[in-house]
Formats: structure tokens, sequence, C-alpha cells
């Protein structure tokens, strides 16, 4: 009996050992898991969520547990998508957001040209030079609303495309 | 003569559905006179609008050019008639539910009256295949079968492939549609010779043109003007009498027997389809130099006095073709344009025709829709599909909003043909749901192709602003160690001399 006893405990401590070893000298893969919360964000890069973009807002959840329900964006669909992925529960949306998708327009006859608005916007969506009038180019513009408090002037606004 | 011949591929599963084409074919075309007022959509092909070029209150004569494409992707559009710009403003169309579109409104002032071109139409086959496509991008020519794609465009496309099969598409297997019908009986010398255009485009010596066996007078018609025309490449097929043999891919298995592959274009196995109103269109414009301005039309239905053909310049509303077809009799209850199977539903006649509009279509009232009952998996909706899925089980997918699943079942190669929910015994309206489903698809894809974009923008950003701000800390430490280097006596001196500078200022 006691052979028994020992063989299978010494498979145990051999298995134990062998899964700490690679535990430690093998990649973790929280990486892997960042990128796949950051491929379920919806890359509109507005900060909303109190992180610097929505790939440190991936980090965060990830590594620091912060909750799931702060991008106002990605809408109660994402918040259910990344819930399946790590197993948490939806919670409703923290903050809503406004539906559909929008994106900013500069009142060119009121612009000044600060570029205080295209040092803030995270996608360079937006083109001009000092002194120039600016413009926001349509395609790239992710609704992020950045670059609204900046201006000094108050001429940009967000419109709706649905 | 040389007679249709009959050897084919296999089409899966498709229904025999009740024809109503004689109602309408008794008759020859008529023409429709050129209405008081024309509303011309910007948007007549599948797209970006084309820009208007005239102004309001300009004259404009007839085909001339009223609004331009930048690019390929378009096709312009041409005053139907002559007269005077009154509007361009939104007006209700067929194409988009429920919603306006920008439109050219011309007052008509009666007397037809053409533009005369300063350009040199040089014939065709001295052109190169290149001009030639650029010439049939002027014209305004769309796909005439009601996909309204920009045929210059499908040609460029094709060109890049190696086509060895052009085949002119005169199968119009959708019931009360006759339009084909009559322009192949009546106009097969245009047919024939778009035929022979759009080999010269292709560089190609090979043409099919399929015609459904329910058109005798038309296969007829075409092989009496292919005997005079005495050209051996083309070739005319008899296809049977099936709904949708007319749909591209299922028409390219049927007339060549190689299957289009699942989100290919014919052009992988080597075959471009045209509609054969598209391949008289192109004629017309490169023979008779009349851009596309009219089409023919189909106006049938137990709604219609008298349903007939006619050919009526684009911009003419529904209601006055309508008009000239005896008007709406006593029970007409609905307005399709397009066919009874992939028609769309529209509630006011003030839309006018369009190069896509291949049909009108005026039913009486009809029976109420049975309700929607469990699907009981009879499997009939699979025996009947032409492109052999499984809509029983997409169903499925569809109400769990399984978009894996749907993908992996073949959702996007669904043409949408209602083949399924006229055999389903639940009634259940299978199209539709795939429809939703479909364009839901669509939109995620969109949004997720544009959330990769913003991502990529924003880890450029990221870099290029760590990138200058590593450049900046250079220059400040190279700085630093040139000023170290030339020691304290150095920097007092310079320290001085911007003393001074500002003691000047």
């Amino acid at each position: 009996m006691w052979t028994a006893v020992l063989t299978i405990s010494l498979i145990a401590l051999l298995a134990g050992l062998i899964l700490s070893y690679a535990n430690r000298s093998l990649p973790s893969d929280s990486n892997n898991l960042v990128e796949q919360v950051n491929e379920l964000l919806p890359q509109t890069q507005c900060a909303q969520c109190g992180y610097p973009g929505c790939r440190p807002y991936a980090v965060a959840v990830v590594e620091s547990g912060i909750a799931i329900n702060l991008c106002p964006p990605g809408g109660d669909e994402t918040v259910q998508r990344l819930a399946s992925l790590l197993g948490k529960e939806a919670l409703p949306l923290a903050e809503q957001s406004r539906p559909g998708r929008n994106v900013a327009v500069i009142d060119e006859a009121l612009c000044i040209g600060c570029i205080h608005c295209r040092s803030a916007c995270p996608v360079d969506a937006i083109i001009g030079a000092h002194q120039l009038m600016h413009t926001v180019i349509e395609v790239e513009c992710t609704g992020c609303e950045l670059c609204i408090e900046p201006c000094p002037v108050d001429c940009i606004s967000m419109r709706s495309l649905s | 003569m040389s007679a249709p011949t009959y050897d084919l591929g296999k089409l899966h599963g498709g229904l025999r559905l009740q024809a109503h084409k004689q109602m309408s074919t008794a008759e020859p075309i008529r023409q429709v006179p050129v209405p008081a007022q024309l509303i011309l959509p910007i948007t007549q092909h599948a797209g970006d609008p084309a820009q208007p070029v005239v102004d309001i209150g300009e004259h404009v004569l007839k085909g001339q050019l009223i609004a331009k494409c930048e690019d390929a992707l378009g096709a312009p559009v041409h005053a139907s008639s002559s007269g005077k710009v009154i509007a361009i403003e939104p007006w209700p169309v067929s194409r988009r539910y429920g919603e306006d579109a920008p439109c050219i409104v011309i007052e008509c002032d009666g007397e037809d009256t053409a533009i005369e071109s300063d350009e040199d139409f040089a014939a065709y086959d001295t052109l190169s295949s290149e001009a030639l496509l650029n010439r049939i991008l002027q014209g305004g020519i769309v796909g005439l079968g009601g996909a309204v794609f920009p045929t210059a465009q499908k040609l460029m496309q094709a060109n890049t492939c190696d086509i060895e099969f052009l085949i002119l598409n005169g199968v119009e297997c959708e019931p009360y549609i006759s339009c084909d019908d009559v322009l192949m009986r009546e106009h097969g010398r245009q047919v024939i010779g778009g035929a022979q255009i759009l080999m010269h485009a292709l560089s190609i010596d090979a043409c099919y043109i399929a015609v459904e066996s329910d058109k005798p007078i038309a296969i007829r018609n075409l092989a009496e003007v292919l005997g005079e025309v005495d050209d051996p490449r083309i070739v005319i097929k008899q296809v049977p009498t099936i709904y949708p043999s007319g749909g591209e891919d299922q028409l390219v298995q049927l007339v060549t027997n190689r299957e289009v592959p699942s989100g290919g274009l014919p052009g992988d196995v080597a075959c471009l389809v045209q509609n054969v109103g598209t391949a008289a269109a192109i004629h017309h414009w490169m023979v008779d130099h009349e851009p596309l301005i009219s089409r023919i039309t189909t106006v049938t239905g137990d709604g219609i006095a008298t349903p007939m053909n006619v050919e009526a310049r684009l911009g003419t509303t529904v209601e006055n073709i309508v008009k000239f077809a005896g008007g709406y009799t006593e029970n007409a209850d609905q307005l399709i344009i397009g066919g009874p199977m992939t028609g769309k539903s529209v509630t006011s006649d003030r839309v006018p025709l369009v190069k896509a509009t291949n049909c009108i279509l005026v039913m009486s009232q009809t029976a109420p829709a049975k309700p929607e009952m469990p699907c009981i998996r009879c499997g009939d909706c699979a025996a009947v599909c032409p492109v052999q899925l499984l809509p029983q089980q997409l169903f499925w997918y569809t109400c769990a909003d399984d978009e894996k699943k749907m993908r992996s079942h073949g959702l996007i190669d669904c043409i949408e043909c209602g083949c399924c929910d006229l055999i389903c015994p639940s009634h259940i309206p299978l199209t539709a749901n795939f429809r939703t489903a479909k364009a839901r698809i669509r939109e995620q894809a969109d949004e997720k192709a544009r959330a990769e974009r913003a991502r990529h923008r924003f880890e450029a950003r990221n870099d290029r602003l760590e990138r200058s701000q590593q450049q900046r800390d250079e220059e400040l430490a190279r700085q630093k160690a040139t000023a170290r280097r030339a020691g304290p006596d150095a920097i007092a001196e310079i320290l001085r001399r911007k003393q001074d500078k500002t003691d000047e200022d």
C-alpha cells in the first residue's frame, strides 16, 4: 500500500514542480488577453473611461481588474462581450453615450488656426497649420470629442452621421 | 440561321413559377411621349452619387451631360430631353425606403432637341480596349438587369482576369417582367451588335446569349439576326425556364458548368455576364451616339388596365407611364418597382423611371399574408435553394444572432431570390430575415474595419510622439555636452551677450 501512496505522491510532486517551473519561465498570456480585450474595444481613443486610449484601458481591465462598464462608445454590446470573455458580470454602462456614429465638425469660418485641437486628436484626424484653417478628416474621426474642450473659440461641434 | 444549343450545366433547386408574361408581350413596344417634367436622380447606379454640372435655370439639350462622376466608380447622368433645369432637390425615389434622393428636375420645352456633339466618334473597332471602356463610361451605361453596376467598371475588373466567355443574360426568369424578351424580339440587331462591341472591349472571341426556353420568338429573332450578321463567335443557348436561372452566378453555372466560388465573381471562372439590355444600350451609344436616356420597361400586373412594354425617357414618373398604359384598374392595390420576387414596394407613383426600373408592377388586393408558424425542419427550403445553402439552419442562427455560424453556413452567398419563402409550409419570411442579418453583418464588419484603422492611427501617433520626444531629449543632451566641453568662461560670455541684447531692446 505504501508503495502506491509513495508513487502517487512522487508523481504529484514532479507534476507540481514542472508546472511551477513552466509558470515562471514561460511568458504569461496576460499580454494575449490584453490584445483580446483591446480587440473588443471600439478604438475611439476617447479616454472617457479615464485612461488615455483603448489599449491602456484594456491593460487596466486585465491587470488591475478595473470595471468593464466604463466604455460609453462601445455600448452595452461591448460590455456583454467583455463579460463573456473575462467571465465577469455584465453590469449596465456607467455612462450612456449618444447612439450612432458621430463626427466632429469644425466651423471653418470661426477657426483661428491655433492647432490646439490638432494636438488633442488621438488619431490624427485633424489637419491644419498655424494661423490657417483646420478641418476634420471625416472618415478618420472616431467621434471621441477630445478636440471640443481645447478649442478657444468653441467652433467644433459633433454631427451625427446616421 | 444558327440553331440554339442545349448542352448545359446543372442548376440546383429553383422553382417553376407562374410566368404571367403573356399579358404584357401581346403588343409591340410602345413609346411613351416625353412628359412635361423629367425627374433625374443623380444616383442611378451602384456607387457614389454623380455631381450635378448644371445650374438651376440653365437650358439643357437632349443627351447633354447634367451630372458627372469624378472617377470610374460611378456613371454620369444625361438629360433625357431638352428643357430648363428648374430645381435640384430631394424627390421620392424607388431605390431607398422612405427616403428622398437628390434629383435634377427638368421642365421640358417639348422640342426634344438633341445636343450636337463636336466629339469625334471613331468606330468602336478602331479604339483600344481602354479608350472603348472610357467611351462606355461616358455614355452613362450601367447594368440594366436591375443591379445597375457601372458597366465600364465591371469590364475594367473583368480585364484584370483572364476572361474566356462573354455571357449575355436574356434569361429574365422573374415572373411578370418581359422587357428583355421584347427587346430581343424587336431589337435583336442591337443586342448582337452590343455583344460584338463587348467582345472587342474584352479582346475575346466567344459569346453566349442565354435565353429562357419560354421565349421562342426572341430566340427565333436572335437566330435570324445572327444568320444575317454571320458571326460564328456568338452562340445562342437556350436555358430551362426555372427561377432563378437568370441570377449571375446561376447563369454561369448553367451555361458553362463552372461554379463561381463563394464570395467570388464570374471573372474567377473566366466569365463575364452582361444583361442583353446593357448590350443594346452600349450599341445604341457607340453606333447611334445616344447616351443612356431611355429604357424599355414592363408595365404589368392585374392592377394595370392594358399591360404592355413601353420605352420611356429616364425621369418620366411612374404616374405618367401608368397613365399611358390605360391607368390603374379599380382594384389596384400595391405598386412594386421591379418584379414580384425581388422588387420593392413603393407608396407613391411620383417616383421616376430610372436606369434600374425594369418593371412597374401593380397588383390588385392579394390575400393577407398567412401567419408565420414555427419551423418544422422539413428541409424543403434547402431543396429549392439555388446556392445550396441550408435556409432552415441559417434561420436558426439568425434568430440566435450567431455571426460565426451564419458566416460558416454561407449567409453571405444568399442571393435573396425568395425561393425558400415561397416553398416554406410555415410561411416564415426567410429572405427578409437573411437580408436584415446580412446588413447587420456588413455593418459590424465596417465598424470593425474602422476600429482597426483608428487603432493603427492611434498607435502610429503614439510612436511619432515618442520619437519626437526622444529626438528632443537627444538634442538637449547634445547641447548640454557642447556647453560642458566649452567650459564655464564660454557660458559666461554667452550669457553676457544675451544680457547686452536685452538691454539694447
